[in-house]
């Protein structure tokens, strides 16, 4: 895995896709590719009270990844500092194979360049000490980014703070 | 080289505060102003899209002069001289042989309304409008008849509050930023949310209590709110002793709308009403009831926003932490606002106005908005006098005027339509002249003087220079005077120059805005005192439950209720709303927000859409008294069998703009254009439509 995590709090989540356009605005692209998306289920009704879950799903930059494995160009890379994987446009021949590789559907189509392309945390952003485009922008700040170690313990301290009988 | 320029969005109306990185003169990046609390870099899908407006091919990039019959798409690029020479010669045709009176200028409030008001005073029209009565004019007379203040002059203090209610106020989807974020704190302290719509939205999903209210009986749960609330004295006792005129009145008013009543009524059980009004009364003073940000669903809109607000009076949750305060302007701390144009010694003007506001005929809603959707009946009746000429700005008569088919017959008895415009919206394409304006990081605009808890003003700076030919709205509307030799109440050459002088006397200066893009008065939050310290602006100085503003113009405060008509066997009660990905009428081109929303669905029940033999994905036919047209359907038990849904703002005609074109299905082609007569909004709730399958 890469030594970042990045944390959705779904509770806070209002699927409004913020982080989706943030991402395409950042790496400049079509219609189409969508690097990261939300995927909303529901809403259903869970007795009275109508629920949805609003799921953010970004490339997990695995540890040992499907997509570079398959890459038959090199193109597909893991960053060795932090373990970001990305795909390094001049070498990739736009054959696909990532996308039928990886068990998520993280690497996308990109009908301008006709290459693959993929979430790599913006490393750009990164390397200049800000975060990626879709937790930096998104609305309810429900998504949070930094090494496993950073992310505060948000579940805990809710449901601590639910728990606790003060008042 | 890079720079960061703070800025104000205008992905939407709310106008949230922003920082945009440039370099080379390129927008690179966009994010929430971190230094505002509740911003820390947040934007919505609107704002965010702000950068693939700035680069769209198919805005409007240079004035464009009509050469075929309107609305068939034929155009000519004009120089701006050109153009401008085009609008004024016909102005002063106009102008000399109507009056300044046959002109009408209709626009969305922005930063620089007082330019354009300026702008019809200065040719001798009382004509000006804004968006906003046909949004929520019912809301803000409402809050007069109460408060002696309009809705935009309150705000609710959302981080704070123990429950908040919300009626069809579907914020998570309308999303102002900074309300978001702060409702979110308080829902992860504890708070309750109570949610009231006949249709399952995303703020429904986040709700601790949901009721799928029957449409249209919103009032009638409210009565039975108060009547509760009454019988078992939840209110708040001192704050009504102190502050509440009328009190004995709507207690006898209330006392035959029980839950019981409401039950049939609304379809919401009784013992529901009465668990809903014990824990209110228990959470006080510290609830909200939202007022909404539209107000405009049905003929009694008024009482249905009243009753909203007494709601807040009874919790007493008036100038309460975690309730509704009154927005502080900078006199509270002893500052100037910026100044207005329209504060300059303008021309006099006579004539009634066109939608007869402030007359006999039409006494309470804001002469300061006007009443928009009445300019069809205006034009085509010659109703108080014949008006010739329009400027749409950034407004779209076509799309936000009820009846489209209608408003379109208006406007072809019209010598002269004009468009500022950034898209090719539906107005545009059916105008004579489009003048384009530069979009909101290509231009600087008028001060934003943000009244609240600190009163503090922000300023759009501009980011970038124009992509396209186009121009800031208050220099097209200084030009287009300067050639009618109205020049003198334009003392500005630069929208530097503008603020500028608006900036003169308050202490501030340009150069302030820089650092953060906002300058404030005080940094401490201003509460009055509960006690004694609430400046009420009503004639009396308290609360009007009994309101001298409706009786004195001939109106009841407490009418009985009648029920609201269920739509007849094999018709439906249209609704409408929107979603996080558009605004209004004029993101539905946007690349980016386009790829998130291409058009919109008729939403229909289950079990209704079974009778009819319609399933999800068929195109649909939606007829009703005044336009039908096609839309594919979304079959769904998120909807109350009574109403039909669908997302405002598709539907588009203008061809110009390829990805909305033709897209789904206009719901102002549907809507009768019907008014509450008393506040002032339409009632876009109050049409029945037939619905079949295509």
């Amino acid at each position: 895995m890469s030594k970042y995590y990045l944390f959705q709090d779904s509770k806070k989540c209002i699927g409004c896709r913020s982080c989706e356009v943030a991402c395409k605005t950042n790496k400049g692209l079509p219609v189409g590719p969508k690097l990261c998306q939300i995927i909303t289920i529901g809403p259903r009704f869970i007795g009275n009270l109508p629920r949805a879950s609003y799921t953010f799903m970004p490339c997990f930059h695995c540890e040992d990844p499907w997509c570079v494995a398959a890459c038959p160009t090199g193109a597909m890379q893991r960053r060795p500092e932090d373990g970001i994987v990305f795909v390094d446009e001049s070498l990739c021949v736009g054959c696909k194979t990532c996308m039928t590789a990886c068990p998520w559907g993280a690497p996308q189509w990109n009908p301008e360049t006709g290459k693959a392309v993929k979430c790599d945390y913006c490393k750009d952003r990164l390397d200049q000490g800000l975060k990626p485009a879709c937790v930096t922008v998104c609305t309810t700040h429900c998504l949070h980014f930094g090494t496993a170690e950073e992310i505060p313990p948000i579940r805990r301290e809710r449901y601590a703070k639910a728990m606790a009988a003060l008042e | 080289m890079q720079k960061e320029v703070y800025s104000i969005c205008f992905g939407c109306s709310v106008r949230c505060p922003i920082r945009v990185v440039v370099e080379d003169d390129r927008v690179k990046w966009l994010e929430g102003n971190p230094h505002v609390a509740g911003m820390e870099g947040s934007l919505c899908p609107r704002g965010m899209a702000g950068i693939a407006l700035l680069y769209d091919h198919e805005r409007v990039q240079s004035p464009m002069i009509r050469t075929g019959p309107r609305g068939s798409g034929k155009w000519k690029k004009a120089s701006w001289d050109e153009a401008l020479n085009f609008v004024a010669d016909r102005l002063r045709k106009i102008i000399n042989e109507y009056g300044g009176h046959s002109v009408v200028l209709g626009e969305r409030t922005q930063l620089s309304t007082h330019v354009s008001k300026t702008f019809l005073r200065a040719i001798g029209s009382p004509n000006h409008f804004t968006h906003d009565a046909i949004c929520k004019g019912s809301v803000n007379t409402a809050g007069r008849s109460l408060f002696g203040y309009t809705d935009a002059q309150m705000n609710f203090d959302y981080a704070n509050t123990k429950h908040i209610v919300m009626y069809g106020r579907n914020l998570f989807e309308a999303i102002e930023v900074k309300a978001v974020n702060n409702l979110m704190k308080a829902l992860d302290n504890g708070a309750k949310l109570t949610y009231i719509d006949p249709r399952v939205t995303v703020t429904a999903t986040k709700a601790s209590r949901y009721l799928m209210i029957r449409p249209g009986t919103d009032l009638a749960l409210n009565y039975a709110l108060m009547h509760v609330i009454i019988k078992e004295r939840l209110y708040d006792l001192d704050f009504i002793d102190r502050w509440a005129q009328g009190f004995s009145e709507l207690k006898s008013f209330v006392q035959q709308y029980t839950p019981e009543w409401a039950e049939k009524e609304t379809g919401i059980p009784a013992h529901e009403i009465i668990s809903l009004a014990r824990e209110l009364g228990q959470d006080k003073p510290s609830v909200i009831f939202h007022f909404g940000y539209r107000g405009a669903h049905h003929t009694n809109e008024i009482y249905m926003r009243r009753s909203i607000l007494m709601l807040n009076a009874l919790m007493g949750s008036i100038e309460a932490k975690g309730g509704l305060f009154i927005k502080k302007g900078p006199g509270e701390v002893g500052g100037k606002p910026a100044r207005k144009l329209t504060e300059q010694d303008l021309p006099e003007v006579k004539q009634v106005r066109f939608d007869k506001v402030g007359t006999n005929d039409f006494p309470l809603p804001d002469p300061n908005h006007g009443v928009g959707q009445i300019l069809p009946y205006a034009i085509l009746e010659e109703d108080p006098y014949p008006i010739k000429a329009l400027f749409a700005y950034r407004f779209d008569p076509l799309m936000s005027i009820p009846d489209t088919n209608q408003t379109k017959k208006a406007l072809d008895k019209l010598d002269l339509i004009v468009s500022i415009e950034i898209n090719y919206s539906d107005i545009a394409w059916y105008s004579d002249v489009i003048l384009p304006e530069s979009m909101f990081l290509e231009r600087m605009d008028s001060i934003q003087q943000a009244n609240g808890l600190k009163p503090q003003m922000f300023l759009r700076h501009q980011a970038v220079t124009p992509r396209y030919d186009t121009r800031p709205g208050p220099i097209i509307l200084k030009q287009i005077a300067e050639r009618l030799g109205l020049e003198k109440y334009f003392p500005y050459n630069t929208m530097e120059d503008l603020v500028r002088w608006q900036l003169e006397g308050t202490g501030f200066y340009l150069e302030d805005f820089k650092e953060k893009g906002f300058v404030a008065y005080t940094d401490k939050q201003i509460f009055w005192d509960r006690k004694d310290g609430i400046k009420f602006k009503t004639p009396s100085g308290k609360i009007e439950f009994v309101s001298s503003l409706l009786e004195n113009a001939g109106f009841k405060s407490f009418p009985a209720y009648e029920s609201m008509p269920s739509p007849p066997e094999g018709e439906f009660r249209l609704t409408v709303g929107r979603c996080a990905a558009h605004t209004h009428v004029s993101t539905q081109n946007n690349p980016y927000l386009n790829e998130l929303v291409p058009e919109n669905h008729l939403w229909i029940n289950t079990k209704e859409a079974e009778k009819l033999g319609i399933k999800t994905g068929d195109l649909v036919e939606v007829s009703s008294e005044v336009g039908s047209g096609f839309i594919k359907a979304y079959v769904t038990d998120l909807i109350h069998p009574e109403a039909v849904f669908m997302l405002h703002g598709f539907g588009h005609e203008a061809a110009f703009a390829t990805r909305s074109f033709n897209k789904g299905l206009n719901d102002s082609v549907l809507i009768k254009n019907i008014t509450d007569r008393i506040g002032g909004s339409p009632a876009f709730h109050d049409t029945f439509v037939k619905v079949k399958r295509a």
